[in-house]
């Protein structure tokens, strides 16, 4: 038999390699940030400097472009949420709450439309973006993010209205109450904790995602998101990229992100885990 | 009493039938939107596929039928020349590339998470820490990991050549992103780190729900601990397990950023959603770019149903 000090220790160290694995590259990616000019070319471990100059350039160079890419990407990822929680919530309830007809088809194409390749629809989006006259507007992206946003917060929802006790509607079923009202006035304000959590994943996929922001926004600097941003940085010369000031935005759009996912930590784990769907 | 029930069925009907219009009016919202954002654009870009528009004449578009997919032609000089996605080399390399990214990635990310999933399963110390610490990479936007690595991964100032050298595991610093014979390794790695987390927690959230006493049970009666995992946990876990797959299957096989952004312009690591784009929008291909996606579509189709039949995977998660 292995000694119980051995099996003990080969754990922990096992612990160590999953959380150091974890946090380095963003550790490494803050210590990059701090470099400035010739620093970069150092490879160091730990953060021997702190300059600012990477932040105060990639926030207030170039007319703070990257400022309004933000606020677009805060913009169309709220919106985007709130147009899909809208039009989720009665319809998972009817999915979750009510036996009709066709009810296991509509569950399965919604998940099949979860799961659909984004480039597969591309070009119809094209087309639609631009009769819409939506193309080179935010209004184009929050358009066609309601496509994975719409279908996920919907399945999320429904798995978590059907573990709802039955004796809640019963009752106000019993008191002769409208569907409506058995939405708004009895299962609303139990949903807050769903909605939140919903919400948030909708809103970390729509704030990440990339394909739809290229291709409807990428040549308009004003309607660009944070990824296309971040991805269009560019130095001086075409060869010469800047790992300075694209580490120092990465860090700025990140460490938001990372700090509503530790807040809001349990609640999101239970949506990932209701959903199965990737963020 | 049989004449309380006859009175109550006709109302429970009526109530029923109530019930089911209004759960088709709560429905229309969510039915029109999918309409307008999903299914006519679907349909839009499969008939492109079948047209020759291009980005400028997307509405003068003339139908040529499946010549986008496959067209012969005989010369004068009395040679056959084939065109189309079908005998198009490019194509059939990021299908390749696609199927082995997919396949790499996701048994790497099953194993590797099954272990995390394991470790976080067990009772010690800081177990509330290290799970707060896997979600990192997971909330990390895609275009930003892609960033990081290819900073990391760099082959004269990447820090990842720095430490395989320093710990002797290689001599001569790598161009991982840039050698086409590593390009896909780092595709690859990169994912998994960023998706790890996302398997482990899934099959996590399966393990939690294998009762407790099945494992005391094992181990009064004094069974190796392998043999518990493949005989008790495995199969209890295992329908979690099958729908977390093909969850990460449907999205490997989609990649688009990391690719994209990590590796622009390998064509080592192109992939399927990568060639139809630059297609679609780079090169002016609209109709040939379309019938691409159109067959990443039917691709991804074929093999979510193939995936549902042979594994028998209850996907609604046992909405009654």
């Amino acid at each position: 038999m292995i000694p119980a000090w051995i099996k003990n220790t080969a754990f922990y160290a096992f612990v160590v390699i999953i959380v150091l694995q974890a946090v380095f590259p963003f550790y490494y990616a803050i210590v990059t940030s701090f470099k400035t000019g010739a620093e970069i070319f150092e490879i160091s471990y730990y953060p021997r400097t702190f300059h600012l100059d990477n932040y105060y350039n990639v926030l207030f160079s170039g007319n703070g472009s990257f400022l309004r890419n933000i606020w677009n990407s805060v913009w169309v990822s709220s919106i985007t949420v709130i147009v899909a929680l809208f039009i989720a919530v009665t319809a998972s309830y009817a999915l979750s709450r009510v036996r009709f007809r066709g009810r296991s088809l509509m569950l399965m194409t919604i998940l099949c439309v979860s799961m659909f390749p984004q480039v597969a629809v591309l070009a119809g989006l094209f087309e639609v973006v631009r009769a819409l006259g939506l193309y080179n507007t935010d209004w184009s992206l929050i358009f066609s993010y309601t496509i994975f946003t719409l279908p996920f917060t919907v399945w999320v929802l429904t798995t978590f209205m059907r573990d709802l006790p039955i004796e809640l509607e019963e009752a106000a079923i019993v008191d002769g109450a409208t569907p409506w009202v058995i939405v708004s006035k009895i299962f609303m304000p139990l949903m807050w904790p769903a909605l939140v959590t919903t919400g948030l994943l909708a809103f970390i996929a729509a704030w990440n995602e990339y394909l739809y922001a290229l291709t409807f926004t990428a040549s308009n600097d004003a309607a660009r998101t944070v990824p296309v941003g971040i991805a269009l940085l560019s130095g001086n010369s075409e060869h010469e990229i800047p790992w300075g000031p694209i580490m120092a935005a990465s860090v700025i759009v990140t460490v938001p992100l990372i700090a509503l996912v530790l807040i809001f930590q349990r609640k999101i784990i239970a949506g990932l885990t209701a959903g199965g769907v990737k963020g | 009493m049989s004449n309380l029930t006859e009175n109550q069925k006709p109302m429970r009907n009526e109530l029923q039938a109530g019930r089911v219009r209004s759960a088709w009016i709560f429905l229309s919202p969510m039915i029109v939107v999918l309409l307008i954002v999903a299914a006519w654009p679907l349909s839009r870009s499969v008939w492109f596929s079948l047209t020759d528009a291009s980005l400028l004449h997307l509405y003068d578009a003339k139908f040529i039928g499946f010549k986008n997919y496959f067209k012969v032609l005989h010369t004068d000089s009395g040679e056959t020349l084939y065109f189309g996605v079908l005998m198009d080399k490019a194509w059939w390399n990021a299908v390749w590339n696609t199927l082995r990214f997919g396949v790499v990635s996701v048994v790497l990310e099953t194993c590797l998470g099954m272990a995390v999933a394991l470790v976080l399963n067990a009772n010690f110390k800081g177990r509330g820490f290290v799970r707060a610490a896997i979600l990192i990479p997971w909330a990390i936007p895609t275009v930003v990991s892609a960033k990081m690595w290819g900073w990391m991964l760099n082959d004269q100032l990447g820090i990842v050549n720095d430490m395989l050298i320093k710990l002797g595991i290689i001599h001569e610093k790598i161009a991982w992103v840039a050698d086409a014979n590593y390009s896909m390794i780092a595709v690859v790695g990169v994912d998994t780190w960023k998706t790890v987390p996302f398997m482990a927690l899934l099959i996590l959230a399966g393990l939690q729900m294998v009762p407790g006493d099945v494992y005391e049970a094992a181990e009064i009666d004094g069974v190796h601990p392998v043999k518990v995992f493949f005989k008790v946990t495995l199969p209890l876990v295992l329908p979690a397990l099958m729908v977390a797959v093909i969850f990460r299957m449907m999205d490997a096989l989609r990649i688009f950023d990391l690719v994209y952004i990590l590796t622009p312009n390998s064509s080592q690591t192109k992939t399927m959603s990568v060639i139809a784009r630059e297609n679609l929008f780079d090169f002016d291909k609209f109709a040939y770019g379309s019938a691409e996606s159109t067959l990443l579509f039917l691709f991804l189709l074929v093999v979510v149903t193939l995936y549902i039949k042979i594994g028998r995977v209850n996907l609604d998660g046992g909405v009654q």
